[in-house]
This record gives structure tokens, sequence and C-alpha cells, in this order.
């Protein structure tokens, strides 16, 4: 199972690298979105640099939507995803690599958002231990979680309508749980992450089970 | 067809009583005569959750191979609709009641947070039926939809509750004036959870029955066309 993750979290990554979507398409568009908020918000009284966390994990979600329908772009493209069921690897195998290579890119958009907020919004970077370990267990449960509903909608013709609705609401506790985190570290008191980095974890190992046992079914169905 | 005629009426009887009862109920000092709205909302609120429930138990004996019936999967499509329909009654009963007690027609406690989530994510859910032809595929990608749904409830619900209670402490005890309520209101409230629960119960057989109505209405379109077809086919 592990051996073919590997293969096809090595596969997507290799065509990102190729086609170059997500390094001159998603990226531009995570930092368009903080650019965005501050024409949204007033960026003089301190309000961006209050509600950095919130605004950084916003503009992360939206990205992973645009990352995982890349990553079901990539496999509906000249029936390339029939051409995967039949190369005969194990479902949970393809879930795994699939999420592995969309939590690669997001991880790499973390952080360049970091820097980011960082710049444009003159954020401090505080506790970075804790700023890291929130990050890389939302990754997982976003990456999780859009690779499972990545598969519901794959077939669909309308899928990139449907994705965001579906997959939005349910990633709404990894939103919550990472911005209350960052929002601990960045005011100085990292120890109060503590409980959302639980809920984090919990939700990251909850979609990675789900997207083991569910991914063969869909896979079938897509 | 008629022992559903019978839960019609039977809904209708103990829909009629509950608005009969409710609206006779006194106005108390605190919300005054808004307090009525126990006869229907927390009823509204525990049918939708029922009828979510049933979603996720007929997706899952859809799923089950042994018990893989086209039925389940209308039932878990009936129920689903049913849920969204009772869900939003519940959050404009919610907020009607909210706005006088509370003064905002909206707050951002768990609970409410949590029945809004709940809502998007079965509107999602009817969504993705929405957008193929009925068939195996989509029943079998639907019952795993409906059961990642129930899955994602309890846990928006854990975490909205802690971001709502470590966050900026608890806002609101209870959306339910029920606890501190004497016997009638008990008795009210009591009455519109037989007759809520009886309503869906048979709107839900109704819907069904529509469901695969229209299955088999589709089948023999699609039969009657290929014989058409073949019969053009055999005199050209």
């Amino acid at each position: 199972m592990l051996h073919d993750a590997a293969l096809v979290a090595a596969k997507d990554l290799r065509i990102e690298r190729r086609s170059h979507v997500t390094t001159h398409q998603v990226a531009p568009f995570a930092v368009l979105v903080l650019v965005l908020f501050a024409f949204a918000l007033d960026p003089d009284r301190g309000v961006l640099d209050r509600a950095a966390p919130g605004l950084f994990w916003t503009a992360v979600v939206f990205s992973a939507v645009l990352a995982v329908q890349r990553s079901v772009a990539v496999e509906s493209a000249d029936r390339a995803g029939d051409a995967l069921r039949l190369a005969g690897l194990e479902p949970a195998g393809v879930f795994l690599g699939k999420a592995a290579a969309v939590a690669a890119q997001l991880l790499v958009l973390e952080v360049l958002l970091a820097a980011g907020i960082a710049v444009l919004y003159g954020t401090t970077l505080r506790s970075p231990f804790v700023l890291f370990a929130a990050a890389i267990l939302a990754t997982i449960g976003l990456a999780a979680a859009g690779t499972a509903y990545a598969a519901v909608v794959g077939g669909l013709g309308a899928r990139d309508t449907l994705l965001p609705l579906l997959l939005l609401p349910v990633v709404a506790p990894v939103l919550l749980g990472a911005t209350r985190a960052w929002e601990a570290s960045l005011d100085g008191v990292p120890g109060e992450a503590l409980p959302w980095l639980e809920l984090l974890a919990a939700f990251a190992v909850l979609y990675v089970a789900l997207g083991i046992a569910g991914y063969g079914v869909l896979q079938e169905e897509s | 067809m008629r022992s559903n005629r019978v839960l019609g009426a039977l809904a209708l009887i103990t829909l009629t009583g509950t608005f009969a009862l409710g609206l006779g109920l006194p106005a108390t000092e605190e919300q005054q005569t808004y307090a009525r709205f126990v006869a229907i909302h927390p009823p509204l609120a525990w049918t939708a959750y029922l009828a979510f429930g049933v979603t996720a138990a007929a997706s899952a004996l859809y799923l089950w191979p042994r018990t893989r019936r086209a039925r389940w999967d209308a039932v878990a499509e009936a129920s689903a609709e049913l849920g969204v329909l009772f869900t939003a009654l519940t959050l404009v009963t919610g907020s009607l009641w909210g706005r006088p007690t509370w003064g905002v027609w909206w707050t951002w406690d768990a609970r409410l947070t949590t029945t809004a989530l709940m809502l998007v994510i079965y509107l999602g859910y009817l969504a993705q039926r929405g957008v193929v032809d009925a068939g195996p595929a989509r029943a079998k990608r639907s019952a795993v939809v409906a059961l990642l749904s129930v899955v994602v409830v309890p846990v928006n619900h854990m975490a909205v509750e802690w971001w709502r209670t470590l966050h900026q402490g608890r806002s609101f005890v209870s959306l339910d004036p029920g606890g501190q309520l004497d016997g009638d209101f008990v008795a009210a409230m009591f009455l519109g959870l037989v007759a809520m629960t009886l309503t869906y119960a048979w709107l839900l057989v109704l819907r069904t029955q529509v469901a695969e109505a229209t299955g088999r209405s589709d089948a023999a379109a699609l039969e009657e066309a290929l014989a058409a077809r073949r019969r053009e086919a055999v005199s050209t």
C-alpha cells in the first residue's frame, strides 16, 4: 500500500513540477487572496495583524480547494483515472498517494503564505514549533478530506462547483482548530494551542482512515 | 397505500392538536408569548436529526451487499430532503424566537452553528444527487456521501462547541426553554414531537413512493424508446 502511495504521489508531483500549475497559478492566487483581505479590511488599524491567523487559514482552505480540483483534473484528462485503476494499484495506496501530493503542495503554499502575512500584515511569527505542528496536522486533514471528496465528485459533470459545496463545511473544524492554534501561538500563549492540536490530529486521523476505507468504493463508481 | 393514509390522518390530527395546545399556552414572565415556540421548535429539531439518522441507516443498508435494494436509496434521498426541510424550519423558528428573546436573529452559539453547517452539508448531499441520473452508481456514491456526512456532523459539533466555550465562554446555555417550564409546556412539546415524527413518517413514505414510481416510469420510457429504435432498424 505504501509503495503504491509513493508511486502515485511521485507521479502527481512530477506532473505538477512539469505543468507549473501550483507554482504559476495556485500560489499567486493564494497571495492574491491575502492582498484582497487587505483591501476588504482596513490595513492601518492593526485589523489585519489581529485577524492574520484566520485570514491565513482561509486563504489556505481556498487554495486547498483549487489544489484538490487540480488533483481530480489530472486523473480525468485523457481518462488517466481509468489507466490508474487498470494498473492494479491498491485503492488505499492511490488515496494516500494523491493526498500526500496535495499535502506537499499545500505545505509549500503555507510557507509562502506565512511569509506573506509576515511581510504584508506585519505579523510576528512566534512559537514556530506550535505553528509548524498545527500546519502539518491541518494540512494532513485538509488533504485527506479533500482527496476523499474529490473521489466523490470525480466523474461528475458539475464537479468544479460541487466540490467546494461538499468540502468546505466538512473542513470547518480544520479552519477553526488551525486558526485558534495559530492565534494562541502568535499571542504568545502556545499552551492554549494544545486542545486545538488534538482536534486537528483527531480530524486528520479520522479522514485518513475514512479515505483508506472508502476510496475503493468511490473509485469503482467514478 | 391505505396504511399511509391512516398515518397521514394521524399526522394531521396531532399537528392540529399541537397548534391548538401550543397557541393556548399562557405567556411566561420571561419570554412572554414567544415561549409557545416550545411546541414546535424542539420537535422540528428532533425530526431533522431523526431524518438524517434514517438517511445514514438506509445508506448503510444499501452499501451492505446482502441488504442492497434500490428502495433503500430512495428512502435515503427522501429522508435527506425532509431532513433539509425540517432543519431549515428549525433555524427559521429558532430565529423568530431568538429575535424577541435574545434581541438578535442569529448568534454564534454552538448549536446554531452546527445546525447551519448540517443544513449546508445535506444540501451538498442533495446537490451531488441532482447532477447525475439515477442508477446504481449514483446510489452507491450517495450512500458513501451520506455516511461521510453523518460522521461530519458530530465532528463539527465538537469543534464548534470548543470554539464557543474555550474562546469566549458560552453565550447561551440552552436554546430550549423546556427545562424551566411546567406541565402544559412539556405536554405541548411532547405532542409536537409525536406530530412532527408522524408527519415526517407520512411524507417519507409518500416521497419514497414517488421516487420509486419515477424510477419505474424512467425505466419504462427507456424500454419503449429502445423498442421503437429496434422497430425502426427492422423496418429499414
